[in-house]
């Protein structure tokens, strides 16, 4: 097992390196950057629903929650190191909170769902009359449905003045991922990812063999909550403001069509998806012959009906029946059915 | 004395309009287990439809009361051909394929009428009580709810139709046995549930201006309200829209207009923990 993520993290930092001093060849970092935080925000429910059963309507909430959360500890203290792990710890505690109230009340999928996309409303909601000036949170004005521009982006530990920016924003970036990526497999790898697979192919079995589902799945979801955080965060220093539609519910449906198209259940699935799709929106954003909501939509309709497992696990099952050795074949089947096949639980 | 009157007038239309927006999801969800997010969408056709055809000269009431439901009602039936009939029985997979739907028609809306507000006036006008102003279109609505839920009650369960619909709805392989399709019953059940979506757009429409992204603001509340309510359509709905719109009026009138619709999204939350089968999960069990 542990040999197994070793080499899993090997092959990971390899393809990273080599990725992220690739890609500005083609791509600007600017872009680049934004694909990357997207990445970031699809592997955040790619854990949660791929490996826990979570269905969550609303990680949006907990993405616009880290960007707001970052704007106004940054404004207040004027250096970005505590915002950062500010905004991370927030939409954590936040997600715990809710997730307690959810998963202890033993609700059902479609009621999880529901509850969560209410949630991201009444955030929505709120932020959007936050426009006069009552609404101050130290020196931070919430700013209703303007946002908050102008605050302290991210800065070299210690020294606010040297920013860090552009291509440095860039690195920075892709380390972050990197390093959330390598979590979340150390995570899966250990028995706390194990039982949470477990948990979404057959929760009440899991319950019966003695382990607590509803404080892992809490755990989890908050885990989750917290990636989605961070990149809410990095967005925030990307784009040098936050606005509401970081709430809103579009934003929230495109997380899931990531999810969706590049495969549930896997881990570079969610990511590619994203960056894929995100920046197949970035070139339909160029032209005006077709409104790219209309792609977006059928794109998600056509996933549905036609490749519901998404992407990855396709081409990884076309590539072992073409190249794959007997062997080798039977062998990556075994791990994928051990590691579960990703399928979600259509109950 | 006046005040109490517009109050009451007030919480009737809210819980109306909350009846009216979930009517269409719950036959839906309520019959067929589907849960529609592309909802909201029907009602912002329905609202279009019901603009064009005033515009070409047609009698706003007819338009809103007639041909907006049935245009609406023949979209829902492509739909229900072309993708929602392969995905009975995955609940998931239902709600994110139709979810890509709305956001599709979202995107046609944009390229056909623009992404600017259209509306139309109010067929009826407003009169005075004592020192206040009530808007005489409210009543209408009201009308328009009741006339709304006694139909459904009396078609779902005083006509052959509605007992083989429900009979469909509990054990397909029975009726089909009994040799009623249920795929065509599923069918017609969808157009309905369409066509009452794309009735409460037509209605609401001369109320709100219409942009292509409208249907966004009616799901979430048809959706809380429809799985608030639970397992029995009609009295689930009524009970339901009834709840949710007291509570947001009071608070409306108490606080803010935003207080009232946050109040609304507290109690869904709250209610959904303490009933997670809804409130006829709980009370009013067996009715329609």
């Amino acid at each position: 097992m542990q040999n197994r993520f070793g080499r899993d993290a090997f092959a990971l930092l390899v393809t990273a390196g080599v990725l992220v001093w690739l890609t500005p060849l083609v791509i600007s970092t600017y872009t680049l950057t934004v694909l990357i935080v997207y990445g970031m925000l699809a592997l955040s429910l790619g854990l949660i629903w791929g490996y826990g059963g979570i269905l969550c309507f609303g990680q949006a909430a907990f993405f616009g929650l880290g960007a707001y959360t970052y704007a106004i500890a940054a404004i207040n203290i004027g250096e970005s190191t505590l915002p950062m792990l500010l905004a991370i710890v927030v939409p954590f505690v936040f997600a715990m909170m809710l997730g307690a109230m959810m998963f202890y009340g033993r609700l059902g999928d479609v009621y999880v769902g529901v509850i969560t996309l209410v949630v991201t409303l009444i955030l929505f909601r709120f932020i959007n009359s936050t426009a006069g000036p009552q609404f101050v949170l130290g020196k931070a004005r919430l700013g209703g449905f303007n946002g908050i521009p102008g605050f302290q982006t991210l800065n070299v530990p210690g020294s606010p003045d040297s920013y860090i920016w552009g291509d440095g924003l860039y690195y920075f970036a892709a380390a972050a991922l990197v390093v959330v990526l390598l979590l979340v497999s150390w995570l899966l790898a250990s028995p706390f990812g194990r039982i949470a697979v477990g948990i979404r192919e057959n929760e009440t079995r899991m319950a019966l063999m003695g382990y607590d589902v509803s404080a892992r799945k809490t755990l989890l979801f908050a885990l989750g909550a917290a990636i989605a955080g961070l990149a809410g965060a990095l967005f925030a220093n990307w784009a040098e403001i936050v606005t509401p539609s970081l709430f809103s519910l579009g934003q929230s449906a495109e997380i899931i069509i990531w999810c969706i198209a590049g495969g549930l259940g896997t881990r570079s699935g969610p990511i590619i998806g994203a960056a894929a799709l995100a920046y197949l929106k970035f070139l339909l954003g160029q032209q005006t012959l077709v409104d790219n909501t209309v792609i977006m939509g059928l794109i998600l309709v056509l996933f549905v009906l036609f490749l519901p497992k998404g992407i990855v696990p396709a081409v990884v099952s076309g590539w072992t029946m073409l190249f794959g050795r007997r062997g080798a074949g039977k062998a990556a089947a075994l791990r994928r059915n051990r590691a579960g096949r990703g399928a979600v639980n259509h109950g | 004395m006046d005040l109490f009157a517009v109050i009451l007038v007030e919480i009737l239309y809210s819980i109306a309009s909350l009846i009216l927006i979930s009517a269409g999801l719950a036959v839906v969800f309520g019959m067929m287990k589907v849960i529609n997010l592309a909802h909201g969408e029907f009602m912002m056709l329905g609202g279009y439809a019901t603009i064009v055809a005033v515009n070409q000269g047609i009698n706003v009431f007819i338009a809103m009361l007639v041909i907006a439901p049935i245009t609406v009602g023949l979209i829902g039936l492509v739909v229900e051909r072309l993708v929602i009939r392969h995905l009975y029985g995955r609940l998931v997979d239902t709600m994110l394929a139709t979810w890509g739907i709305s956001l599709l028609f979202i995107g046609l809306a944009t390229m056909i009428f623009g992404n600017t507000t259209t509306g139309i006036s109010t067929p009826i006008s407003g009169f005075p009580v004592g020192a206040y102003q009530i808007n005489g279109y409210n009543f209408f609505i009201i009308l328009v709810a009741m006339v709304l839920v006694l139909g459904l009650y009396i078609v779902l369960k005083l006509t052959r139709l509605g007992l083989i619909a429900r009979g469909a709805m509990q054990r397909a392989d029975m009726s089909a046995a009994l040799g009623y399709s249920p795929s065509r019953i599923y069918m017609a059940t969808f157009f309905c549930g369409a066509a009452l979506s794309g009735l409460a757009g037509a209605v609401l429409a001369p109320l709100v201006g219409l942009v292509p992204t409208s249907g966004g603001a009616y799901i979430a509340k048809a959706f809380i309200t429809v799985i608030a309510g639970g397992p029995s359509l009609i009295s689930g709905l009524a009970s339901s829209a009834g709840l949710f719109g007291v509570t947001s009026q009071v608070f409306a009138f108490s606080i803010s207009p935003m207080a009232g619709e946050i109040a609304l999204l507290v109690a869904a939350v709250v209610l959904l923990r303490l009933m997670p089968q809804g409130i006829t999960g709980r009370f009013f069990k067996g009715k329609v």
